[in-house]
């Protein structure tokens, strides 16, 4: 079975695995004791802070662990809303966000937030000069994923970081970096990005940690009460096998990121080539993308069925992303994307790894191609 | 834009006659160990200034770095032109389009002619160097009197001088230059601050801590150990003295004084300290007193308490306010840890109602009626443990085993 549902989740190192492991084994105090136990667990905690922040290039204080990114982009959207309510309640977002961003920024306007969600090209990406004429004074947070989890647009982070600081020094603006960590470089403070979004299992870490990034001076109201971890921003007793295993993997992802985006870059050259040599095919994924992500339609074949015919092949895809493809609804980016209902409804993402190779790809393209011939019977069927 | 030199300005010192060549001497060994971290940097000095030469250094972390440098008052980054007029003018349009300003901010030049043989003169440069700068950035007004930024060029043989940022710096004394002095160092908010406003002034510190194991951890001395370490990165290396104070406070709380519990404890220490400042040539205590802020500082407190050393007390914070106090040790990087919560031995046996006015008598006839105390005083200065802390270096302790963070995990 190839596995290509990367942006889905990642296996863990086996590094990372054996970390884990020895860190939970022999450092299981809670860093709050104030025996030798809990110092020495303490002390993991601040060397892992502190190699993230320099994986990140940012302070080690700046660095707040969480349980992954859904917590890191409530905390960040909630956060910021409650503590900076007299500065407004507008948000500008995009149509295009993950859930966690998208679904917090509705609630919100459920509880009387306003909230501008800025279209996209068809490419997927925004235009930075779209997101900036959507600030208005009533702004307080300007929050934009870096990598599109679906299609693997690229969003103009540093364009935009830089002209709303320029423009509007107060507005804190927030990236979702989940799926740009270790796939693509980018400088959160070249950006000047002040809240930053990451979760582990998404470059081989553990599942259920990850950290949110909080630039010195910006202030949150925190989401959960209790014991005051994480500088009172996140309380509960942190995980901390999960974290160093985290940090292990965040240094390996930076460490492998040059070598591996070429790697990619030409994996997914070819698979754009070949998908696009398919009749009937439409490659919603851009060329100039993320380069671990392809995303294609088959308009008329609802996507679940062309996922489980890919499987019988022995590969492993995704509909939509991980995180919705329970629902058989049509894809809200492809939607905003202008792809129309049909693509919606079909759409396929190949995501890549470390692993692949490019007769792995050559494979996965005839298995497409097969699964096509085959789909052929019941094409228009079910619309 | 990449600058090519940071230009480091001397205050106070500058008027110190025939003892300035001293001053200026510390002050460079101090920017020469702190450049070590960037190699490629080259330092030039001349009268009364040290420029910093970035050969493609960025400039801004080293502004950083240099800015904590004690003698130095501010620093420029400056952008180097040939001395040639034509040469001068386009460095100083691109100097100003690089600053990004925003519409109507006012401006002007400030040239002046250090080489005389540099044909155009002070008031004609700023004449010719301003209307081209005026045309390319036309939101820019003149305003000779207050202006928002001021470009000044300094025209000299070797070179002509570009700057408009001036960054405020430490200022005082370069480092070691007024002598050594022994700091109590606890693990609070006062004591590092203290430190660091003596050092300013430029004294060498010393520091001493008094534990109490086993009634305080580890942790309480690994916080002290950090605090010294931070404000080692403002001199290099520091020597920090721990000295067991356990028997003495056992010793002083069994005699059943406890309202003055803490000025026998202050005179304890103030005793074991001075001795060391003796042995190590220190010609002076420091500390993070600040007048009336708890009861060992109240006046009469601080009398009865310093009448046992014959060393001059200097007590910089005596007369700051709480929220400078706490201003400054954010400023300096030492609050996050002095508010780490662990006890040491000034928290440890806190009395519930300390004498703010010690009686001198009694407290000398309470000493005498404790005999062992002076040889437990010359036992903690023996059994002191002296560890030299250098900046950014990981402090391995005697007593300490393998390390808990295993490289392989990270």
């Amino acid at each position: 079975m190839k596995y290509f549902d990367h942006a889905a989740t990642t296996p863990p190192y086996e590094d990372v695995i054996r970390t884990v492991g020895e860190v939970m084994a022999q450092h299981f105090g809670n860093p709050s004791s104030l025996h030798r136990m809990g110092e020495d667990s303490g002390k993991l905690l601040s060397k892992a802070r502190e190699v993230c922040a320099h994986a990140l290039q940012v302070n080690p204080g700046e660095i707040v662990f969480t349980s992954g990114a859904t917590e890191s982009n409530n905390l960040a959207i909630r956060g910021a809303m409650a503590r900076y309510r007299q500065r407004g309640n507008h948000i500008v977002t995009t149509t295009v966000e993950h859930a966690s961003v998208y679904e917090t920024c509705s609630h919100l306007e459920q509880q009387g937030c306003e909230v501008t969600y800025v279209p996209v090209q068809a490419n997927g990406a925004v235009r930075a000069e779209d997101v900036l004429a959507a600030v208005t004074e009533n702004t307080v947070l300007v929050s934009v994923m870096h990598v599109n989890n679906e299609v693997g647009a690229v969003q103009p982070i540093a364009e935009i970081g830089k002209a709303l600081k320029d423009r509007h020094p107060r507005v804190l603006f927030h990236v979702d970096g989940v799926q740009g960590y270790g796939k693509l470089p980018l400088s959160i403070r070249d950006s000047r990005i002040d809240l930053y979004s990451l979760s582990a299992h998404k470059f081989r870490g553990p599942k259920g940690t990850g950290l949110l990034y909080v630039r010195e001076g910006v202030h949150l109201t925190q989401l959960l009460t209790g014991g005051g971890q994480e500088g009172g921003l996140r309380s509960g007793t942190e995980n901390i096998p999960y974290i160093v295993g985290m940090t292990k993997a965040m240094r390996m992802a930076a460490e492998r990121q040059p070598a591996l985006a070429s790697h990619w870059s030409k994996l997914s050259r070819e698979l754009h080539e070949g998908l696009a040599g398919l009749p009937g095919l439409v490659v919603n994924s851009s060329p100039d993308g993320a380069p671990h992500i392809v995303h294609f339609s088959y308009p008329g074949i609802k996507a679940e069925a062309m996922l489980h015919m890919l499987e019988e092949e022995g590969f492993l895809v995704s509909t939509q992303s991980a995180c919705s493809s329970k629902r058989s609804e049509p894809s809200r980016v492809l939607l905003a994307m202008q792809k129309g209902k049909d693509c919606a409804l079909s759409g396929i993402r190949i995501s890549l790894g470390e692993e692949h190779t490019e007769e792995d790809v050559r494979q996965l393209l005839g298995a497409v191609k097969r699964t096509m011939e085959r789909l052929q019977i019941v094409k228009g069927g079910n619309r | 834009m990449q600058y090519d030199m940071l230009l480091l300005r001397f205050g106070e010192i500058t008027v110190k006659g025939r003892n300035r060549s001293r001053f200026e001497k510390a002050a460079l060994a101090h920017v020469q160990d702190l450049l070590q971290a960037y190699p490629a940097t080259e330092i030039k000095k001349e009268y009364g200034r040290i420029y910093v030469v970035l050969n493609g250094e960025p400039a801004a972390p080293i502004i950083e770095v240099l800015k904590n440098v004690f003698g130095v008052t501010s620093i420029s980054p400056v952008k180097v032109a040939a001395a040639e007029i034509d040469e001068i003018i386009t460095q100083a349009v691109s100097f100003v389009e690089s600053m990004n300003v925003a519409k109507e901010t006012t401006f002007k030049v400030n040239a002046r002619r250090v080489w005389k043989k540099f044909p155009v003169s002070s008031q004609e440069m700023n004449q010719i160097i301003s209307s081209p700068i005026l045309k390319s950035c036309s939101h820019l007004k003149v305003d000779v009197r207050h202006p928002e930024i001021e470009l000044r060029i300094e025209v000299r043989e070797q070179g002509a001088y570009l700057f408009s940022e001036v960054v405020p710096a430490a200022g005082g004394f370069p480092r070691g230059t007024n002598g050594k002095a022994m700091l109590l160092l606890s693990g609070g908010i006062d004591s590092p601050v203290a430190g660091w406003a003596a050092m300013r002034r430029g004294l060498e510190i010393e520091c001493v801590h008094f534990h109490s194991y086993p009634y305080t951890s580890k942790k309480a001395e690994e916080k002290v150990i950090d605090l010294a370490q931070v404000l080692s990165g403002y001199y290099g290396k520091i020597k920090l003295h721990l000295v067991p104070f356990t028997e003495i406070q056992t010793t002083l709380a069994g005699g059943n004084h406890e309202n003055v519990m803490i000025t026998l404890m202050r005179r304890a220490m103030l005793r074991i300290a001075t001795n060391l400042a003796e042995r190590n040539g220190a010609l002076a205590l420091v500390t993070g007193d600040s007048l009336g802020q708890v009861a060992s500082q109240t006046l009469a407190s601080m009398n009865v308490i310093g009448k046992v050393t014959s060393l001059p007390m200097l007590r910089p914070l005596v007369t700051t306010d709480k929220e400078e106090i706490i201003g400054l040790a954010q400023q300096i990087g030492t609050y996050e840890l002095s508010i780490l919560p662990y006890e040491d031995c000034c928290t440890l046996f806190v009395p519930k109602s300390p004498s703010t006015n010690p009686n001198l008598h009694i407290i000398e006839k309470i000493e005498a009626s404790l005999p062992q105390l002076d040889e437990q005083i010359k036992e903690a200065v023996s059994k002191t443990e002296t560890i030299v802390i250098k900046p950014g270096e990981t402090v391995i302790r005697r007593s300490q085993g393998e390390p808990v963070a295993q490289d392989k995990w990270f």
